[in-house]
């Protein structure tokens, strides 16, 4: 499917370009974008570093293991097919918890390492397993205790309450994260069946 | 304000000195082990580019083409018959594909229609509420080598739209 809606932004973007006359903007777009998307790489070498270099030493310290045992009855319903003290619940814990404080930047590399991990689980396979969708789904979703960014963007336009939306984001966080977990369910159930 | 900002401030240097401190209590070589995560994370880092250069050149390119703008206004109608406001309608639709996208547009609503109206409000929580389904997937997905995605791209956009309908009624229903 990734495969077909790639494609297609390419083909529509440029048949609409040759239509709207936007052909210039396009040729300067394929750049822009290829170097904003290597300029974000870049960005996250940094981030990616130092904190896998730390969370090595929280996992090898016991202390990723010991933080599964105490939030994993939490979600442990969420990822059932995850083994209670496999590194992967910490990486997972790790990333939701950076989350929801608004880490974004330590909240990534935690999420790319519960990936890694739910790969070797999956037996390596290249095929994203029920864990990761979930995982994935509650990524998108992206539970938020203080959205920061917003936050800082609302300071600058000198609103009255600038932190009044923090109420409304967390609710509104709330629901999108129920909502996924249960289309995401949703869809795991409707794969088993069509499987059988 | 002043608490939350103390907070955040506070929260990753403590979270830095819990592991290492527990770290060395556990005696586990603590610099070498770092360096062995780090160069991990150099990897990392470098097999996600041909991932993101891909995705976000397709995602340009149909920006710049005035591709999603009309696409945009096909929705418009349709989602203002839902009871999405106008001018939210932009925001809501490229928040999944690209987080440069949203940022900038969010600014924007809240520099046209102040912070504190209706709209600012209601841009500012689907700011907050939702991530970039794309650069997530893109990411994620992309670090670990993994080719089928299975429905993760439809959960992920459900998902957005969601938050998109939730923002809308949660915001009404407080500031209203």
């Amino acid at each position: 499917m990734v495969n077909y809606i790639w494609v297609s932004l390419f083909v529509i973007g440029l048949v609409f370009a040759g239509i709207n006359g936007t052909m210039g903007d396009v040729n300067e777009a394929i750049f822009k974008g290829a170097s904003e998307a290597v300029t974000i790489c870049i960005g996250l070498i940094s981030v990616l570093t130092f904190w896998l270099g730390l969370m090595k030493i929280a996992e090898k310290s016991g202390l990723l293991k010991g933080l599964s045992r105490i939030l994993s009855p939490f979600v442990k319903r969420l990822f059932p097919d995850v083994p209670k003290d496999h590194p992967a619940m910490g990486y997972i814990l790790s990333n939701m918890s950076a989350n929801m404080f608004g880490l974004g930047n330590a909240a990534t590399p935690m999420g790319i390492k519960a990936m890694e991990e739910l790969k070797a689980l999956n037996g390596g396979k290249d095929e994203a397993s029920r864990s990761m969708i979930t995982l994935l789904a509650i990524n998108t979703a992206s539970i938020t205790l203080i959205p920061t960014t917003v936050i800082s963007i609302r300071m600058q336009y000198e609103s009255i309450a600038p932190t009044e939306i923090v109420g409304t984001t967390i609710l509104a966080t709330a629901c999108s994260t129920v909502g996924a977990i249960l289309i995401d369910r949703f869809f795991y159930y409707r794969r088993i069946r069509k499987r059988v | 304000m002043g608490w939350v900002t103390t907070v955040s401030i506070w929260i990753i240097p403590s979270i830095i000195a819990f592991i290492l401190v527990f770290g060395t209590l556990r005696k586990v070589p603590t610099y070498e082990t770092f360096v062995e995560g780090a160069k991990e994370g150099v990897k990392m880092s470098f097999s996600i580019i041909p991932y993101l250069v891909g995705m976000l050149v397709a995602i340009t390119v149909f920006r710049a083409s005035g591709a999603m703008e009309f696409f945009i206004s096909l929705f418009r109608p349709f989602l203002q018959m839902i009871g999405i406001p106008a001018d939210i309608v932009p925001l809501a639709l490229i928040r999944p594909l690209s987080g440069t996208g949203a940022l900038g547009m969010t600014s924007d609503l809240i520099a046209t229609h102040g912070p504190d109206s209706f709209i600012g409000r209601l841009a500012s929580t689907m700011q907050g509420s939702t991530d970039t389904t794309f650069y997530v997937l893109t990411v994620y997905f992309g670090a670990v080598g993994i080719k089928k995605m299975g429905d993760a791209l439809k959960v992920g956009l459900l998902a957005d739209f969601i938050g998109v309908i939730a923002s809308i009624i949660i915001v009404t229903i407080i500031f209203m």
